[in-house]
């Protein structure tokens, strides 16, 4: 019998993952202040209502393209005398709906075209990865300019759309980390143990596949809205009156050398929750991206 | 117990067809490469063989035949006087069970995302040979068999040294309750403390557990500390098995001789070391294979292979010219 010193520390449990992400928020101070303005973009999109001056659709007869800081609207208002402030907070529900919505679709069929054309290999492999190609050959925003003028317009189609797109680049992903897992070691090891290839696939190559498929999806929800802004921009996406912040950048474009604000604010909004969706993304990812990882 | 071989092979050939060069668009020439060509072996129970020989021998296609992971391409690979390519229903589950294999690379045969409990209890969970309440329990007393405090339990394989995961490998590989041990390099890549703690809690488990072993390295000192048998290869043949004792004082084969001069021994330099490589083992020249590196070659070593022949009950070698013992 060998006896070794058990380190106590090394016995100590172990941190879980929101702790490390708290770790990480402390140690990156923009990752800190990211997440701080996504979560705060989140609460105002889920509580609207409650905080939004007026409501979106509501004209104020009185004062039309009032510029920013006037009485009543803070920040301004559109060339319906409607509260930018109001449509920019009720925007937020559109565009975080779309992108989280889009990115669910993506990731989920993603999971599913490429944990199938990783596993199975020969001819259905290869049908699999050209129908992906295939969705890969049209840039997102065209195929989703296609999809919308099959299905129509309206929020829902529009999630369907880009989520749509995004299935290629996510089974690409996927793919390649299946076919790296399914050539370890423990997925033999499992085999020859006699553990059924359903069991494997679940127990050992799925948790080790969908990790890196999540941190994915955060990066990409940045990706989806700007691609849902861009369609309503284009006036293929969100039909109007709704207020959809690419719609109101379009709106506002034609009177933008004397009230900039109306695509102003809706466009920095946009800009803000991007920038803040990146950050948050690439933190999640180099915290949890096993190559960077420290050990513990 | 029973005195049957677990494991028996009889001439087993393992041969791939690569692509040669030339042959035209449509057909391209094919060569046959003999990872293993004619391997003889047999494994009794509670005892310990150590396959040694050069990177490039067939000591990893051997194990894998052994585990059932190639099918050899000729010959007999029988577990318990049963093929290790069929193996089905009951005897497919005791084989599973019966057979634990443990890693060259402890780390990438233990998954990331499963606690050291997890991990060991898998195979108690597969085979079924505990109930819930006491699975931590099993668990627990697997950890302190192999020297691991139990503590470690929910931690992590990222959290661990190589030598931690080496124990847990060998915990995991002892929970099914084997008959027999396969090890493919299992003590390489640690530094000399931890090797030797490794090994001698292999040799114990051995023997207290009556397990056979069949352990595959590139290192003498390590087979002549953990195995009661040896048996050398080279290019896909085992060229020399026998005690490893009897094998390593007096070696016959000359590659066994210079496979000993080979290793480093303290002040003294390397006496003749093998010139050149292992040589292709695609289309192999006739006569001995070793015959190109060896300097007691003759002219009968081109023009012959030399069989496997046993030279007394407890020696085999395969030489025209062995060296006097």
């Amino acid at each position: 019998m060998v006896d070794i010193p058990v380190d106590t520390r090394l016995a100590a449990r172990r941190p879980t993952r929101l702790e490390g992400l708290r770790a990480l928020a402390r140690s990156n101070i923009y990752f800190a202040i990211a997440s701080i303005v996504v979560a705060l973009f989140i609460l105002s999109a889920t509580f609207a209502p409650l905080v939004s001056p007026h409501p979106p659709l509501d004209q104020d007869m009185a004062a039309f393209m009032s510029p920013p800081l006037t009485e009543n609207h803070m920040l301004g208002t559109d060339s319906f005398g409607r509260d930018l402030l109001a449509r920019t907070i009720y925007g937020a529900r559109y565009a975080l709906a779309i992108g989280f919505g889009a990115v669910l679709i993506g990731a989920l069929g993603g999971l599913i075209v490429g944990v199938a054309a990783g596993l199975s290999g020969g001819v259905t492999e290869w049908a699999l990865m050209r129908f992906i190609d295939a969705l890969l050959a049209l840039p997102s925003l065209i195929m989703a300019i296609a999809f919308i003028s099959i299905l129509g317009q309206g929020v829902d189609k529009v999630i369907l759309a880009v989520g749509v797109a995004l299935i290629g680049p996510f089974s690409r992903t996927v793919r390649a980390d299946v076919l790296q897992v399914k050539a370890q070691a423990f997925v033999e090891a499992a085999g020859l143990m006699g553990v059924k290839r359903l069991a494997i696939i679940w127990r050992h190559i799925l948790p080790n596949v969908i990790f890196p498929l999540a941190v994915q999806a955060t990066i990409r929800v940045s990706y989806a809205v700007l691609v849902s802004s861009g369609l309503s921009f284009l006036g293929i996406g969100v039909a109007p009156p709704t207020p959809d912040w690419g719609l109101m950048i379009a709106e506002g474009r034609s009177f933008v050398s004397f009230a900039p604000w109306i695509a102003g604010v809706p466009g920095t909004a946009l800009a803000i929750l991007l920038i803040a969706l990146s950050i948050v993304g690439d933190g999640v990812r180099e915290h949890f991206d096993p190559k960077l990882r420290k050990q513990g | 117990m029973s005195t049957a071989p677990i494991f028996r092979l009889l001439d087993v050939q393992k041969a791939y067809d690569v692509d040669a060069k030339g042959g035209s668009l449509f057909s391209r020439a094919k060569r046959r490469l003999r990872a293993l060509d004619g391997v003889r072996l047999s494994l009794a129970p509670g005892e310990s063989l150590a396959i040694v020989g050069e990177s490039g021998s067939g000591k990893t296609t051997l194990l894998r035949v052994l585990l059932g992971l190639t099918h050899p391409t000729d010959g007999r690979a029988l577990f318990r006087e049963k093929d290790i390519a069929s193996l089905d229903g009951v005897d497919r589950d005791r084989f599973c069970r019966e057979v634990a294999a443990i890693y060259q690379d402890a780390r990438g045969s233990l998954n990331p995302r499963m606690s050291v409990l997890d991990l060991i209890a898998e195979p108690l969970d597969h085979h079924k040979l505990c109930t819930n309440s006491d699975r931590s329990d099993r668990v627990a007393a697997l950890m302190s068999r192999v020297g691991l405090s139990p503590a470690m339990m929910s931690r992590y394989v990222s959290a661990l040294s190589g030598g931690q995961l080496r124990r847990i490998a060998i915990a995991r590989a002892l929970a099914s309750e084997p008959s027999v041990l396969v090890a493919d390099e299992a003590v390489s890549g640690l530094d000399v403390s931890t090797q030797a703690q490794i090994l001698k809690l292999l040799r114990d488990l051995q023997r207290e557990m009556g397990l056979s072993l069949l352990f595959i390295t590139h290192d003498l000192g390590v087979a002549a500390y953990l195995c009661d048998r040896i048996a050398v290869m080279y290019l896909g043949r085992v060229v020399e098995a026998g005690l490893t004792r009897e094998v390593l004082k007096a070696p016959a084969h000359p590659y066994t001789r210079a496979l000993l001069n080979a290793s480093p021994r303290f002040f003294a330099p390397i006496s003749d070391p093998l010139p050149g490589e292992v040589p292709s083992p695609i289309d192999l020249p006739p006569g001995c294979r070793f015959a190109g590196r060896c300097v007691r070659a003759q002219d009968d070593c081109q023009k012959s292979e030399p069989a496997l022949t046993p030279a007394s009950p407890t020696r085999m070698f395969a030489c025209f010219h062995p060296l006097a013992s």
